[in-house]
């Protein structure tokens, strides 16, 4: 294979720059002495200190945490179960409608999503009574939606490329379809399942705008406690908290990629 | 009762009180418009190796998966020991299937692999174990047992398939292309291991495959399919020797064919006028035909002998120029042009070992067969 | 079968239901789509054709029973308001203009950065590719935030330009519409460069080994041959980055200044200040049909870079 041109392994370096100097930047300021945030005032941990008195700070990652988890699962269920539905079953009725659904939310702006399912809890609690308290419960149906269409594309590659004859196999031996699902497919999939629900918590964790439309007094997201911190300008807390997130995502990535890589090894062989 | 036919040497489709074992009739399977299987009848006995021989796209593998229960039938009737399957889904067949990939289950151990069936028949796990750890000794594998699938040789991986196959002692054993996916050296290997597990076991297989010599080794019967229809039945000898028809002639080996009109039907010969030949080809059996009806003469290449010399009392005798040689080592083969411009293939065993062949490019060659290696194909 | 995992029981217990199973499986994600994104869209349709009102919630109904008698309040006003005021006008241009060019510079940015990293030996493709990745999965918010540290007046680009004496006096960055590209190109180029990566992975050497072999020359072939080759990955990865651009929200509000017009934030002023819903469903639905065109192109890229890798 030929080597790239000099000038464009040059634009690469500068992209990769372009693209981490920003994050590198908010980690080593959140060690500032300074409340300044830009100029540096010597090397100081007291904003990590001061994040975990903040109790506004600590409640909001408390209930994004359990709106990542709960939509993150809800995701992969409804997610499995579409894809499995488009891609396993013959032609039925509403199939193109369904196949429609799943992948629109990919495409649409997320103001429009929030606007309208705050519409439609409106409605429904005019009509149904339910869901009441607009708050964590409307979060998580909301963020599931979305979180569903993002792991259903993972899952769906993943069921077109299985082969089919291992679920064939399954039948052939004796096993109900229900089970042929449980035994062999899962499994087989729960590579692709893993990162649909990591993909779908990540989105969940990191939406700002859905949640601000759909959620209630009392239940605010940590991305809504930044958001309205932020607007007032940079505060060095914030950086704290970003540099956390940072090194959280960033150890949980290099571990997928590890065990991918690994895994890939195994089946090469 | 051991119904393997070839320690038994019987031939239940010879013997008319003979019960099949496996009955398919006027089976018709169409996608859309195409018709994939075309309307086929077959009676397979007990302790067969029946082969579904054919080339990509003649129905063969449909048929196989219609009898599996992956496929529905449009029309007709599959009758296995006596038990119509319509309306029986694949999973309360007596069938299994060695399928052609294998389809191992990639997350389970090769024991678990194989124990997956008798689980499903939810029998006693002391049972399980024992019928599993007998299977992998039959297929030499017991020191695998705790591998995963990624762990193993294609052969291997063939050895787990066909075991979890078998363990289910299903009825009717189904194989797609068993050994497809081995290298030529160790699928003729397994071909011979292949029936001394069949013979063991007594169990019914039902092959598909496209792969004439895998065929020929494995089957007590060949069943020969092109564009979803059964073309002709019988043994690996009776299709070799005695082809129906031009197609059989064909596929199965190469072979001659010389077109020609009957010139004289006897009562137990026939002549073929051959103009490209340039003779009268006798060939000793009679045919339901009239004279002038246009019929051909096939011949296999390795059933004619060719000389500088004479050919002594062959009865078809005819000659030409060597056009080409091919050394094989075990044999060689000639390529000769006829004078009306026709090009026979020859194959001439090498029985002595010598350096340089006695026939040369541009010889001129007597060229003959006896009268019953030919065969009138009128289809 | 006690050592069943869970699962399995599970699926057997299923399995008696037999095919209603099968619609049941089929019922789950249907009508959850069909409850919480289909309906949706049609109750913000129906609401954009109502009359605001200071009531809860915030508008009047459309079919009314008075008197005996259905009356239907279908009202343009709406519609008819987003011609008249030409605020919104100018923020639907504002918008296409913004991520059209946002989506030029991220094209201009992720098509060498893709090529190169095609280009590179296989073992060093993943890591590279996962470099270009892994931001993404650091928070969106959170990496916009650090443009405001590095764009502002006394922020790290103005501190080191000074530092080193190209300029005197700290540039106007911040709240400009440069700062609202920047944010667009930065949060949205991976989406640019992965369906490009995924597009140009495949294509073939010999291609351009041939081209070159009948003496074109390399700006040539690249221009005749990578990039009609490449063009579904082009035209997915700028769809991608556009059409989140148009409706975007958080970097104009944060990176954006009191001129920066965009329609996201314009729908969201409308809903949380003015509290108009009415209006507010509109500009959704209007947008919508700003967004077909882009989305249409979309699906036909995406379904075209299939059909090569088939």
């Amino acid at each position: 294979m030929k080597r790239p041109s000099r000038s464009l392994m040059i634009f690469g370096v500068l992209g990769f720059v372009f693209l981490y100097a920003p994050i590198l930047s908010l980690v080593v300021f959140s060690f500032n002495e300074s409340r300044l945030v830009t100029v540096w005032g010597g090397f100081s941990t007291k904003w990590y200190g001061e994040l975990f008195r903040d109790p506004q700070i600590l409640d909001a990652a408390w209930v994004s945490l359990r709106v990542a988890l709960a939509s993150a699962t809800l995701s992969v269920v409804i997610g499995t179960v579409a894809s499995f539905v488009l891609v396993r079953f013959r032609r039925f009725r509403t199939k193109t409608l369904l196949s429609m659904m799943i992948t629109a939310p990919l495409v649409m702006p997320e103001v429009i999503i929030g606007l309208a399912l705050l519409l439609m809890f409106v409605a429904m609690e005019s009509i149904l009574g339910w869901p009441g308290q607009r708050g964590i419960m409307t979060i998580i149906i909301a963020h599931s939606t979305f979180g569903a269409a993002y792991a259903a594309v993972i899952i769906q590659s993943r069921l077109v490329d299985m082969d089919l004859s291992i679920e064939e196999a399954a039948l052939d031996l004796g096993a109900h379809p229900v089970r042929v699902f449980f035994d062999v497919t899962l499994p087989v999939i729960a590579p692709a399942l893993m990162s649909g629900w990591l993909l779908a918590f990540t989105l969940s964790l990191d939406d700002l705008v859905v949640a601000s439309f759909v959620s209630g007094p009392g239940a605010s997201t940590l991305p809504m406690v930044i958001f309205s911190k932020v607007r007032l300008g940079v505060s060095p807390d914030v950086n704290a908290l970003a540099a956390i997130i940072i090194g959280v995502a960033s150890i949980g990535i290099i571990v997928a990629a590890l065990q991918v890589s690994r895994s890939k090894k195994i089946s090469q062989n | 009762m051991s119904e393997a036919i070839a320690v038994t040497g019987l031939k239940p489709w010879t013997d008319p009180n003979a019960v099949p074992f496996l009955k398919i009739n006027n089976v018709t399977k169409k996608f859309g418009a195409f018709t994939s299987v075309n309307n086929v009848s077959l009676e397979i006995y007990k302790g067969e190796i029946f082969c579904l021989l054919g080339g990509s796209g003649c129905g063969k593998s449909t048929l196989l998966r219609m009898l599996s229960g992956f496929e529905d039938l449009t029309s007709g009737q599959i009758i296995i020991d006596g038990q119509d399957q319509a309306g029986i889904p694949p999973y309360k067949r007596p069938t299994n299937m060695m399928f052609q990939s294998y389809a191992l289950f990639p997350h389970m151990t090769v024991e678990k692999n194989i124990a997956y069936g008798l689980k499903r028949d939810g029998l006693p796990r002391a049972e399980i174990a024992t019928r599993v750890t007998d299977m992998l000794s039959l297929v030499q594998m017991g020191a695998f047992a705790a591998r995963k699938p990624h762990q193993l040789s294609g052969g291997q991986r063939q050895r787990v398939a066909l075991a979890r196959a078998l363990v289910k002692k299903p009825k009717l054993l189904l194989l797609d292309e068993p050994l497809g996916a081995l290298d030529k050296k160790l699928r003729e290997e397994t071909q011979f291991e292949l029936i001394k597990i069949q013979e063991s076991l007594g169990v019914t297989f039902v092959v598909v495959t496209h792969d004439q010599q895998e065929a020929m080794t494995l089957s007590s019967r060949i069943g020969v399919m092109t564009a979803g229809k059964i073309v002709q039945v019988g043994t690996p000898r009776e299709i070799y020797e005695y082809p129906q028809n031009r197609f059989v002639a064909d596929f199965i080996g190469s072979v001659n064919i010389f077109e020609g009109r009957i010139a004289e039907d006897g009562e137990s010969h026939v002549v073929v006028a051959c103009p490209e030949a340039g003779l009268g080809i006798y060939v000793p059996h009679s045919i339901a035909g009239v004279i002038g009806q246009k019929v051909a003469v096939a011949v296999r290449p390795e059933k004619m002998q060719i000389s500088k010399g004479d050919l002594g009392d062959l009865r078809n005798k005819l000659s030409g120029t060597i056009d080409e040689i091919a050394y094989m080592g075990d044999s060689s083969v000639y390529q000769i042009r006829l004078d009306s411009g026709k090009r026979v293939r020859v194959n001439q065993s090498n029985l002595f070992r010598s350096e340089e062949s006695s026939l040369n490019y541009g010889d001129r060659v007597n060229l003959g067969w006896a009268g019953n290696a030919g065969i009138v194909v009128t289809s | 079968m006690s050592s069943l995992p869970l699962g399995s029981r599970i699926g057997s217990l299923l399995g008696r239901m037999g095919l209603k199973g099968r619609l049941l499986v089929i019922a789950i994600p249907t009508v959850w789509l069909l409850v919480f994104f289909l309906i949706p869209f049609l109750v913000v349709a129906k609401i954009s054709f109502s009359e605001a009102a200071i009531a809860r919630p915030p508008y009047l109904p459309i079919v009314e029973w008075i008197d005996g008698f259905f009356r239907v309040n279908l009202n343009f006003n709406n519609y008819l308001f987003l011609l008249e005021d030409p605020l919104y006008l100018a923020a639907y241009l504002g918008s296409v203009k913004i991520a059209g060019v946002a989506t030029l510079i991220a094209l201009l940015i992720g098509y060498p950065m893709a090529y190169l990293i095609a280009r590179s030996p296989p073992d060093q493709r993943n890591l590279l590719l996962m470099l270009v990745v892994l931001p993404f999965w650091t928070s969106f918010l959170l990496r916009v935030y650090a443009w405001i540290g590095f764009l502002k007046g006394n922020g790290v680009i103005n501190n080191l330009l000074m530092s080193i004496g190209i300029i005197d006096e700290p540039l106007v960055m911040l709240q400009t519409d440069f700062a609202v590209y920047v944010g667009i190109v930065y949060t949205y180029l991976p989406f640019m460069i992965l369906p490009l990566y995924a597009n140009l992975v495949k294509l073939d050497e010999a291609y351009l080994e041939a081209s070159s072999d009948l003496g074109a020359l390399p700006v040539t072939t690249f221009f005749t041959v990578t990039v009609p080759l490449s063009l579904s990955g082009i035209i997915a990865g700028c769809m991608l980055v556009f059409i989140p651009a148009v409706g975007e929200f958080v970097i104009p509000a944060l990176l954006g200044g009191p001129d920066t017009l965009m329609i996201g934030q314009v729908l969201w002023n409308e809903f949380f200040s003015n509290r108009d819903w009415p209006v507010a469903s509109s500009v959704a639905i209007v947008m919508l049909f700003v967004l077909v065109i882009p989305i249409m192109l979309l699906r036909w890229a995406q379904s075209a870079g299939e059909g090569e890798s088939r």
